[in-house]
């Protein structure tokens, strides 16, 4: 694990070869983030994994989150582990929605945030970047196969988005089967 | 070598009529009618000590309710609670359905033992429509019968939208007993009793579905519900218990405390 300090020399190493590319940093509970632009995330994670002395070789897991109402909204998760050291350090890349923009969109319609793949590089983000389509609405640009994973194909809507609606079907009981209408015809 | 074998003339001379609980005297004589030694009058006692009439479709029904074949299918954690309605302890051969068969083609009862996620209900409905008739669906816990704790973007709240259920076990997961109390009431059902009695529990008379056919509230839909009310009323309050379980459960805490024309009352603002 980089301690703090470490970690603002690693952000400050990255942004000097790719300007721009980290946005900013949090060390907390013993756990080092860098949040990076997504548009150079492949470069910030191959200098992780190349750079001697950093050598981050392992895509433990890739994973998104939601923050809305943050903005940027999206965050999609890259955790890397350096086997030698027993190391780990977290890419959060930030996506913007851009749904937020315009709109309201009908259900299905809205525009979704895109982030470059990196299953070529990386052969493990595969099925994970495959989740986080499924789950968050959020495109992996160069995927060779994004398709949805977990949920059924015809499946409309992003289902762990904060917005989705949670609970939205009223379980009928015998006693109220008379007051939710229309759920047998 | 010769067999010795024992004459059930001599055990059993006819102007005595036998206790009919000598097994061995029945047993001796079946075998001789099988051999085709028994005389015209043997014969007549027999068959008017031993043989009752009844209707075809009793006996027919009498046979599919204790040999009902469920089918091996397991969603989530209530099918470790199936699983053990076959063992020893429980032992569901009790009641004629301890063969679980893996081919929904050779299975009477599907048990949705567990969540139907939104993608397994197709594949639920189609292992239903793979079975052969009759057939029998029984819901087992609170998440397949309506989504249970799982009131989320993944799971179908009920299994009863997308296939006819016949009997829903509540529990989260239910004993192994209550499974097979239902699986009795799902058996008194096969025999031509189609009632499990949820309907007088639930006050809930005028849902049946021929009763749905009338779509919206005319006053044909009025009298046809106050009749069925009415019925169905006269029937739980004039049919005595039938046996001492499904008596007991039925008279749950707080049931039938207030009085028959109260209830009918009450029914008759909610559904009517």
């Amino acid at each position: 694990m980089p301690d703090a300090a470490g970690l603002e020399l690693i952000a400050a190493e990255i942004n000097e070869r790719h300007p721009g590319a980290i946005i900013g940093t949090y060390y907390e509970h013993d756990q080092a983030c860098l949040i990076a632009d997504p548009e150079q995330i492949r470069e910030i994670l191959a200098w992780l994994r190349d750079t001697p002395g950093q050598k981050y070789t392992f895509l433990a897991s890739v994973h998104g989150a939601d923050y809305l109402p943050a903005v940027p909204r999206f965050g999609v998760h890259y955790e890397l582990l350096n086997r030698d050291r027993v190391e780990r350090i977290r890419v959060r890349a930030a996506v913007h929605d851009p749904a937020a923009e315009g709109g309201p969109y009908p259900l299905g319609e809205e525009p979704l945030p895109e982030v470059p793949s990196v299953t070529d590089e990386w052969p493990t983000a595969n099925h994970q970047e495959r989740e986080v389509y499924d789950m968050f609405g959020i495109v992996f640009r160069g995927h060779p196969d994004l398709r949805r994973i977990l949920m059924p194909e015809d499946y409309i809507g992003w289902p762990q988005r904060r917005d989705f609606p949670i609970g939205g079907e009223p379980v009928i009981f015998t006693n109220n089967e008379r007051e939710v209408p229309g759920w047998t015809q | 070598m010769e067999i010795k074998r024992e004459k059930v003339r001599s055990a059993l001379p006819l102007d005595e009529p036998p206790a009919p609980s000598n097994l061995r005297i029945r047993q001796l004589r079946a075998r001789d009618l099988l051999r085709g030694e028994l005389s015209d009058e043997e014969i007549e006692q027999l068959v008017s000590e031993q043989t009752f009439t009844t209707r075809l479709d009793k006996v027919l029904n009498w046979g599919r309710a204790n040999a009902v074949f469920p089918a091996t299918f397991g969603l989530a954690c209530c099918a470790i609670e199936m699983m053990s309605i076959v063992s020893p302890r429980y032992d569901i051969a009790r009641f004629g359905a301890e063969a679980m068969r893996a081919s929904p083609r050779q299975a009477d009862l599907l048990i949705l033992s567990g969540r139907v996620s939104i993608k397994m209900a197709p594949v639920v409905r189609r292992l239903y429509d793979q079975m052969l008739e009759p057939k029998w669906v029984m819901s087992m816990g609170a998440c397949s019968s309506s989504g249970g704790m799982f009131q989320n973007y993944a799971v179908v709240q009920g299994a009863d939208k997308f296939l006819p259920v016949d009997i829903h076990v509540p529990g989260c997961p239910p004993r192994p007993e209550a499974v097979l109390y239902g699986f009795n009431k799902l058996q008194r059902m096969i025999q031509g009793n189609p009632d499990p009695g949820w309907r007088t529990r639930y006050n809930a008379h005028g849902t049946e579905e021929w009763a749905r056919q009338y779509g919206t509230l005319t006053d044909e839909a009025r009298e046809a519900y106050a009749a069925a009310h009415e019925a169905a009323k006269q029937a739980a309050d004039l049919v005595p218990e039938e046996g001492g379980e499904a008596g007991e459960a039925e008279r749950a805490p707080g049931e039938r405390t207030e009085a028959p024309a109260d209830r009918a009352e009450r029914g008759r603002g909610r559904f009517l």
